[in-house]
């Protein structure tokens, strides 16, 4: 589904992404490790097509197009959802104003007629109570207010109401208590199956637990130095990151 | 008396270069209807004010009203304290009179000029439709001469006068003798002077004690002739008990030679009456250089003279070289509340200066004051609001929250707030904020299928949500297409 082919990006000049290569298939659940200022981040926001990161080399295809060629609302479009570590508050606009915006310019981009007010109603209902989410919340202007777990819940409710290919989780466990960190776990559990894929950034071991991947990478420096299964994520939440970039950095003397 | 002064420049980045393309659309409605229009030689003097005193058959009380308004104007000067700019304006380039050459009277739309009934469908307001389907009474105001009021018969049944001023001047003289003039006296401004001189029509209300106007009342302003002055004078009236919606709004086609409207509004809310009064206002702004548009130099202001009224303005302000207004409350009557709620946008070289006066007199008064500025391009926009409580406005209150938005690095936001408090009961809240469309905002509305173009525009209708919350709602869904238009190409 995802092919990433030594990818390069800078942010304001920085070279932070060294050449990074990649292949998540429809099903898989990835996840992406790593200390902080490895390049995770912008890993997410390369792929989404945010602006302030320049791609100075490499290649992504997704489902066959060429990714980086796209604007952000056109990969938005075909199927890309970034769950962002820090979501926007939009004040003024109601979070069903917002989504219902969203769900009929990708349903539009698909060729499907636009979803009528009753229909999103129902289904934004079902969806949020999935999450355990007050009604409310659907009238509440987008993120304005919200705790940080609401928030995060939030995203989540909308990747439930956009049904995209590819999910990008940005830290999405960061600030959240255990009980937000298994509602979230849940909403992405449910959302699972086998045409959709993941690819889960984090910084701990946590929400893997939760959300058990087939592949760990870790990212360090710009590049991924070990692929492993679920076993590897463990192996680090134990020993930490400095065996692992002992290890690389002996490897490069 | 308390003056802050804020200019704000925020950093132009890549994805703020929308905003540069958004500023650069052209104005939509710009068109000229062929009319034959019978138009004054330029200049004023006392013969031309007699004139049109003439013309429009008016009384000789009103022609006198009018030569002292006049000969005071003559003696006053142009106010410079705006934060605005622009070319001196010779007063004796101007023509003041222009009419459309029309039957003298009109029963129904079928003997209204064709011409002006396409003029009015370019708009978006077929007369018909709007009559069927919205229940909205229009008296259709085209350059200086109402030539269509609907709904007429309705308004009667329960006593209300709904009509041109001049038809007010000829049908109900004891009415407009008594109060116009009370609010804004020809003594009050420069603008309000010459607008008392040479006002050449607008709409006169007046709801009986007792009675709520079933339907919003409606007026539709274009100004056609070139170079001609646009004076519309405004008066209602809502008598005890009484409750009116009124809506004002205009569009204007392109010149280029600046047109100077100087309307003035009046308002009287008597006990426990309520007058709410909404524009949306988009007259010619000039193209991308600053070149023509309308200036506009507006005098409304409303009296709460009795206890418990309440006159509630709403505007959207879009168009215009030059906004120079501020619909203001005089809260006279005790328990008497004024509102104002504002959305001024500007783009290119559009400059605007606007604002409210709650001046508190009567007990218990209270003021709400919502501004809500966006400033795109090389555009200026100002706040500026004055709050006085008199000594013997026991308990009065206002709330006064000022926001503006920053669309790009060319454009200034200001706020000039001035607060008088005479009285130590009264209480008196101010909040400002300055914020900028930001790229982390657009940024998530495209990540979810959003265009960058309907992320500014959701972003923006969200900073405004307080204030369109408070229009009707097909003016709101206007409002929203117009702020749409006006900032088309502004974020990139």
């Amino acid at each position: 589904m995802l092919v990433i082919k030594n990818l390069k990006a800078n942010v304001e000049g920085k070279e932070i992404l060294k050449g990074i290569n990649l292949e998540v298939k429809a099903g898989e659940i990835h996840a992406i490790m790593g200390p902080n200022g490895s390049g995770k981040s912008t890993l997410a926001n390369v792929l989404t097509g945010n602006e302030n990161y320049e791609v100075t080399d490499g290649e992504v295809l997704f489902d066959g197009k060429n990714l980086l060629e796209m604007d952000p609302e056109t990969r938005a479009r075909e199927g890309m959802f970034l769950a962002f570590q820090y979501p926007i508050e939009i004040p003024g606009v109601s979070n069903a104003t917002f989504l219902k915006t969203a769900l009929n310019e990708i349903r539009k981009y698909k060729g499907l007629e636009e979803i009528t007010p009753k229909e999103f109603l129902a289904l934004i209902k079902e969806k949020a109570s999935l999450l355990g989410m007050d009604d409310a919340m659907i009238s509440r202007y987008v993120n304005v207010g919200f705790s940080g777990g609401e928030k995060k819940r939030n995203e989540i409710l909308q990747m439930l109401m956009l049904e995209p290919k590819f999910v990008l989780l940005d830290e999405t466990d960061s600030g959240l208590d255990i009980d937000a960190l298994k509602i979230v776990a849940n909403g992405v559990n449910i959302y699972k199956n086998p045409n959709t894929a993941f690819l889960v950034v984090t910084h701990y071991q946590r929400l893997l637990n939760y959300i058990v991947p087939d592949f760990v990478h870790v990212l360090y420096k710009g590049r991924i130095i070990k692929s492993g299964t679920k076993e590897l994520a463990l192996e680090l939440e134990d020993k930490g990151y400095d065996w692992l970039i002992k290890e690389e950095e002996m490897e490069k003397v | 008396m308390n003056e802050i002064k804020e200019k704000m420049k925020v950093e132009l980045s890549d994805d703020m270069k929308v905003i540069d393309d958004l500023t650069s659309s052209e104005y939509k409605w710009g068109f000229i209807t062929d009319i034959e229009s019978e138009t004054a030689a330029k200049g004023l003097n006392e013969n031309v004010i007699r004139m049109i005193s003439s013309k429009k058959n008016e009384p000789e009380w009103m022609t006198e009203w009018r030569l002292k308004a006049y000969r005071y104007w003559l003696k006053m000067e142009e106010p410079k304290w705006p934060n605005v700019h622009y070319p001196q304006i010779d007063f004796q380039d101007i023509s003041y009179y222009s009419a459309p050459k029309q039957k003298p009277k009109l029963n129904s739309l079928d003997e209204v000029d064709p011409e002006l009934l396409k003029t009015f469908e370019k708009l978006g307001i077929p007369l018909e439709e709007q009559k069927i389907l919205s229940g909205v009474a229009v008296d259709a105001v085209f350059d200086s001469v109402s030539v269509a009021t609907t709904f007429k018969e309705t308004l009667k049944e329960k006593g209300i006068i709904f009509c041109s001023i001049s038809e007010a001047i000829q049908e109900h003289p004891e009415l407009v003798k008594k109060y116009l003039g009370s609010v804004v006296p020809y003594t009050d401004n420069f603008y309000a002077a010459l607008n008392s001189a040479v006002f050449s029509d607008g709409s006169f209300i007046y709801i009986p004690k007792g009675v709520r106007c079933p339907m919003e009342l409606s007026t539709y302003f274009r100004i056609n002739s070139q170079e001609t002055g646009q004076f519309e004078r405004t008066l209602i009236i809502a008598d005890d008990d009484s409750y009116v919606s009124y809506l004002e709004g205009c569009t204007a086609p392109i010149r280029d030679n600046n047109q100077l409207h100087a309307a003035v509004v009046e308002l009287i809310a008597l006990e426990n009456a309520e007058i709410k009064y909404s524009t949306v206002q988009n007259w010619y702004p000039g193209d991308k250089e600053g070149k023509g548009g309308i200036y506009n130099f507006v005098t409304k202001r409303g009296a709460c003279r009795g206890n418990n009224s309440k006159i509630s303005w709403t505007q959207v302000e879009t168009g215009s070289a030059i906004t120079w207004k501020y619909p203001s409350c005089i809260l006279q009557g005790d328990n008497s509340v004024g509102e104002f709620y504002s959305v001024a946008v500007t783009n290119n070289y559009q400059q605007a200066d606007t604002g409210t006066k709650m001046i508190h007199i009567g007990k218990n008064t209270r003021s709400t004051i919502i501004s809500k500025g966006i400033s795109a391009g090389r555009s200026n926009n100002s706040y500026r609001g004055l709050v006085r409580i008199g000594k013997n406005a026991v308990g009065a209150r206002n709330f006064t929250q000022c926001d503006s938005m920053l669309m790009g690095d060319k454009c200034g936001a200001h706020t000039f707030p001035y607060i008088e408090v005479e009285n130590d009961t009264a209480k008196v809240e101010h909040e400002a904020t300055t914020s900028k469309v930001g790229e982390d905002q657009i940024f998530y509305l495209n990540q979810r299928g959003i265009s960058t173009e309907d992320a500014v525009n959701m972003i923006v209708n969200g900073f405004c949500k307080e204030v369109f919350n408070e229009l009707p709602m097909e003016f709101a869904v206007e409002a929203q297409k117009l702020l749409a238009i006006s900032l088309e190409g502004s974020v990139g």
